[in-house]
């Protein structure tokens, strides 16, 4: 590709610029996931408990199965009032939802969607910080999310608040240790902690049939990472410092209205945060198992062809779907909301005529390199989308099905059976890196 | 250099911690040198700490409490040094207000007393009445009120169960089980016409007689249940989490749970084999087949399995009367209670002024203390009705079977950790209706 487009820019400035696209698409892709995984979070616990969840939001009586919901909640907690306790540490409590919420999110920086892109002469890594010590900049992250809880749950000058407050300090404070001693064989097996080199090195193969995933290879780190993972993000089993009925929701009870939601929003990209951070460690990351980055170059239009032709197929399904769908609604609602089979069989169509009409008019062109390595990063942020999707949904799941620790048998848990465990996997790492390198 | 400039040396710090010459004046000396002892070195640092105990108020406004009563606790960290129990917060004044009632008119109060089993609370109101009476009430009435008791306890032990594993975390039980308990409430609705405050049973027999397809739709109802059963069973009965938070918590002896008085599942939690059902019999069910399920240990667990397995024993006890059940009348042929038929009061002078008085006055038990009591689905609920032959009772006192076990509450909890309370609370089953009256 050549820089036309971009004459007179200096090359710094194109730089710059794609940092920023890059820190405008992160953003973007947490909001999305947000989205995404709360309204994963509502209908999928009424699908476990056998309820139906949110149906009635609606936008011109499209619905979407609830997906509207979350505009109609975020503008609920935008108009709220945001009420101030009387006797609380001012400073402190308006700074804790802050703390919460803007951590997390910078902990996005290191996350690598994609492999690099090389085009037009540059470079560009696809996370938005490329640190060689990618991990370690997360566990700091995540230790410093503590102090939104504690100051939240102490500024409140509420006695459950500050039992949550405590109670989760000294949990996520416990459980960073699992966090990071569980990593230590991935590092010991990928010889990195960049974060993009460790996703690069799972694309090579085990065995001849098996993709290198961390998971095979840690199995054990696993187990304790994920463990660990969901004490930091403070979700059933380990929910205790929020869930737990004698505390009421413990350490963002007296908080309202917008503050409320950064908490709240804070928790969800945490889970988003931890699950991606499984994918990238244990899972490939934007790896697809069996092809390559410089694969996907080289047959960029078959993979083009194959994403345009399973969009297709989707959008055929679904319009099949949505017909069925207005027929069944018809008439139940007995205002706009019955028109929503046929907004959404409208749009899949369109989706379905969209894809065809690409298909036919790329099918023999011959792809420029720009074009083929703008497939593959595609192809390869989808993946990660996908497999970071499965993970929230992992976590929703669990939050469903298990009961909730007693606060001892929790610390119990995390000093006495998790750290000992991680010590016996870097032992069980280093032996076995030891045999196979001989 | 000397012995002693050689020994200070060695070290990094340019003594030697070892020698008590060279630790400072003012450090607190105890015998084996180094200045502190093991054995008081937790005590002093402890000391330092300082911490004070926090007083906490649970209720009566709370998401954990079943009800509204206050537990007020005094805490050091997470352990509850001490608890006081305070209840009364709904209290209602039952017993005053049914001073002044018509004993007919006593029912729809005491459908109020345990509003999550309210048919029990008619059933033991009137079975007492019927006692003071002398009445037998027929055969067909006797099968009815215990397929509808054994219903009413299988949807109380569900909410119970329901909200506690709600409070241990696992919420999807909760939903598993009022989906089943919406099924058989719906049975009840087609039956009663109301869905929390029954008033089906009337003294001398019931309001009505079943509605066509009460036998079916029991049995299907009874299918969604067993499911629901079975699922929440399976969701929990190995998990290690939920064992770790019950097992052992809250654990009473057999002899500390008959000294509270408790009765019901926490007393045969606790390893009492005594069911009112078995021990005295009454309606039947002595030539019904069904087994009382005894724990061993009295902790939370066995509270909450006991309850399952009560479940499945109810289960039986109704397809059993479902079968037996004969046909005949629902109220007694007794002119002191049952309203005559209309042809008799329109057609005879008997009919009629017998339909006025029992209209005007009621029923009038002759004077006397009776107490009579049936196995709630909480326990022993049992009634002592003091009547001086007119048509409102002088004195009546329920005996709520959660009253006792909430007796033992403050016991339960105390040295137990916060987390505990909210295992131990729901496993008791305190209604406030009932507790508070």
């Amino acid at each position: 590709m050549n820089l036309e487009l971009l004459e007179g820019c200096t090359r710094e400035m194109a730089e710059n610029l794609i940092i920023i696209a890059k820190t405008l698409f992160v953003i973007a892709m947490a909001f999305g996931f947000l989205l995404v995984v709360i309204w994963f979070e509502r209908k999928g616990s009424a699908f476990i408990q056998d309820r139906v969840g949110p149906n009635r939001a609606a936008i011109l009586g499209v619905r979407l199965a609830g997906f509207i919901q979350n505009f109609a909640d975020v503008t609920k907690l935008i108009m709220k009032e945001m009420f101030i306790p009387g006797e609380v540490n001012r400073i402190y409590f308006i700074l804790a939802p802050f703390i919460g919420f803007t951590f997390i999110l910078t902990s996005f920086a290191v996350i690598p969607f994609a492999d690099n892109l090389r085009i037009g002469g540059f470079d560009i890594p696809m996370q938005v910080a490329d640190l060689n010590v990618g991990v370690l900049y997360i566990l700091a992250i995540t230790s410093l999310n503590v102090y939104g809880i504690v100051l939240a749950g102490w500024s409140s000058n509420n006695k459950f608040s500050l039992l949550g407050g405590l109670r989760s300090t000294a949990q996520m404070i416990s459980y960073e240790i699992p966090l990071g001693l569980s990593i230590v064989g991935i590092f010991m097996v990928f010889g990195s902690l960049h974060l993009n080199e460790i996703v690069r090195a799972q694309g090579e193969l085990l065995f001849g049939f098996l993709p290198r995933w961390g998971i095979f290879v840690q199995p054990l780190g696993f187990i304790i990472f994920i463990s660990a993972a969901y004490a930091e993000a403070n979700r059933t089993p380990f929910d205790i410092p929020e869930g737990e009925s004698e505390i009421v929701a413990g350490y963002h009870v007296e908080y309202s209205g917008m503050r409320f939601a950064l908490f709240y929003m804070g928790e969800y990209i945490a889970l988003v945060l931890s699950s991606a951070l499984v994918v990238t460690l244990f899972f490939g990351g934007w790896q697809i198992p069996y092809l390559d980055t410089s694969d996907l170059i080289r047959h960029a239009s078959v993979v083009l062809k194959v994403l345009l032709l399973g969009g297709a197929a989707m959008s055929l399904a679904a319009a099949i779907a949505f017909i069925g769908y207005a027929k069944r609604l018809k008439g139940t609602w007995g205002d706009i909301h019955d028109r929503e089979g046929h907004v959404l069989t409208t749009f899949a169509v369109l989706a379905l005529a969209v894809f065809l009409v690409v298909l036919f008019w790329l099918w023999n062109v011959e792809f420029p390199d720009w074009a083929a390595r703008t497939i593959a990063l595609i192809s390869q942020v989808g993946m990660f989308l996908i497999k970071v999707l499965f993970f929230g949904w992992l976590f929703i799941w669990v939050r469903w099905t298990l009961p909730r620790f007693r606060y001892d048998q929790l610390m119990g848990l995390g000093w006495k059976a998790l750290i000992p465990l991680s010590f016996i996997n870097i032992l069980i790492s280093g032996l076995v890196i030891l045999l196979v390198q001989r | 250099m000397n012995e002693r400039e050689k020994q200070s040396s060695d070290s990094p710090f340019g003594v030697n911690p070892g020698r008590k010459e060279d630790i400072a004046e003012d450090f607190p000396r105890e015998e084996g040198g180094f200045g502190v002892s093991f054995e008081r070195l937790d005590e002093m640092l402890l000391e330092d700490l300082d911490t004070e105990p926090m007083y906490i108020n649970i209720g009566p406004i709370h998401p954990a409490t079943h009800g509204t009563y206050r537990i007020f606790c005094r805490l050091q960290g997470e352990t509850v040094e001490k608890a006081a129990v305070e209840i009364g917060f709904l209290h209602r004044g039952f017993e005053k207000m049914v001073e002044i009632k018509p004993y007919g008119q006593v029912i729809p109060y005491t459908d109020r007393l345990n509003y999550c089993s309210a048919l029990v609370n008619n059933v033991a109101f009137c079975k007492t009445v019927e006692r003071m009476l002398d009445l037998t009430v027929p055969e067909r009435t006797q099968y009815i009120r215990v397929i509808i008791m054994e219903i009413q306890r299988i949807m109380d032990h569900m909410i119970c169960l329901g909200a506690a594993l709600v409070d241990l975390g696992a919420l999807t039980n909760y939903w598993y089980f009022f989906n089943a308990r919406e099924k058989l409430n719906d049975v009840i609705e087609a039956l009663t016409g109301a869905r929390l405050t029954y008033s089906y049973v009337r003294i001398g027999g019931l309001a009505w007689d079943l509605p066509t397809g009460f036998e079916s739709n029991v049995n299907a109802s009874l299918k969604t249940v067993r499911k629901a059963i079975h699922d929440v069973t399976r969701l929990v009965k190995r998990n290690r989490i939920f064992l770790d938070r019950t097992i052992g918590v809250g654990a009473t002896s057999g002899e500390e749970a008959v000294s509270f008085g408790f009765t019901g599942p926490c007393l045969r939690a606790s390893g009492v084999p005594h069911d009112l059902r078995k021990a005295r019999p009454y309606y039947h069910y002595d030539e019904l087949d069904f087994d009382i399920p005894i724990g061993q240990n009295g902790d939370c667990y066995d509270r909450i399995f006991v309850r399952i397995e009560e479940m499945h024993q109810s289960l039986r006890i109704i397809e059993q009367a479902l079968k037996k059940l004969p046909g005949g009348p629902i109220n007694v042929d007794d002119k002191r209670v049952t309203l005559p038929p209309k042809g008799k009061v329109h057609g005879t002078m008997e009919g009629l002024i017998n339909h006025f008085k029992l209209v005007i006055e009621g029923v009038q038990p002759p004077p006397c203390e009776i107490y009579d009591s049936l196995e709630a689905p909480n326990g022993e609920l049992g009634f002592y009705i003091i009547s001086n032959g007119s048509s409102t009772p002088y004195r009546i006192k329920v005996r709520p079977p959660c009253f006792y076990t909430m007796n033992g509450l403050k016991r339960l909890i105390e040295g137990g950790m916060v987390a505990d309370i909210v295992a131990v609370l729901p496993g008791l089953n305190v209604i406030a209706g009932e507790l508070d009256r």
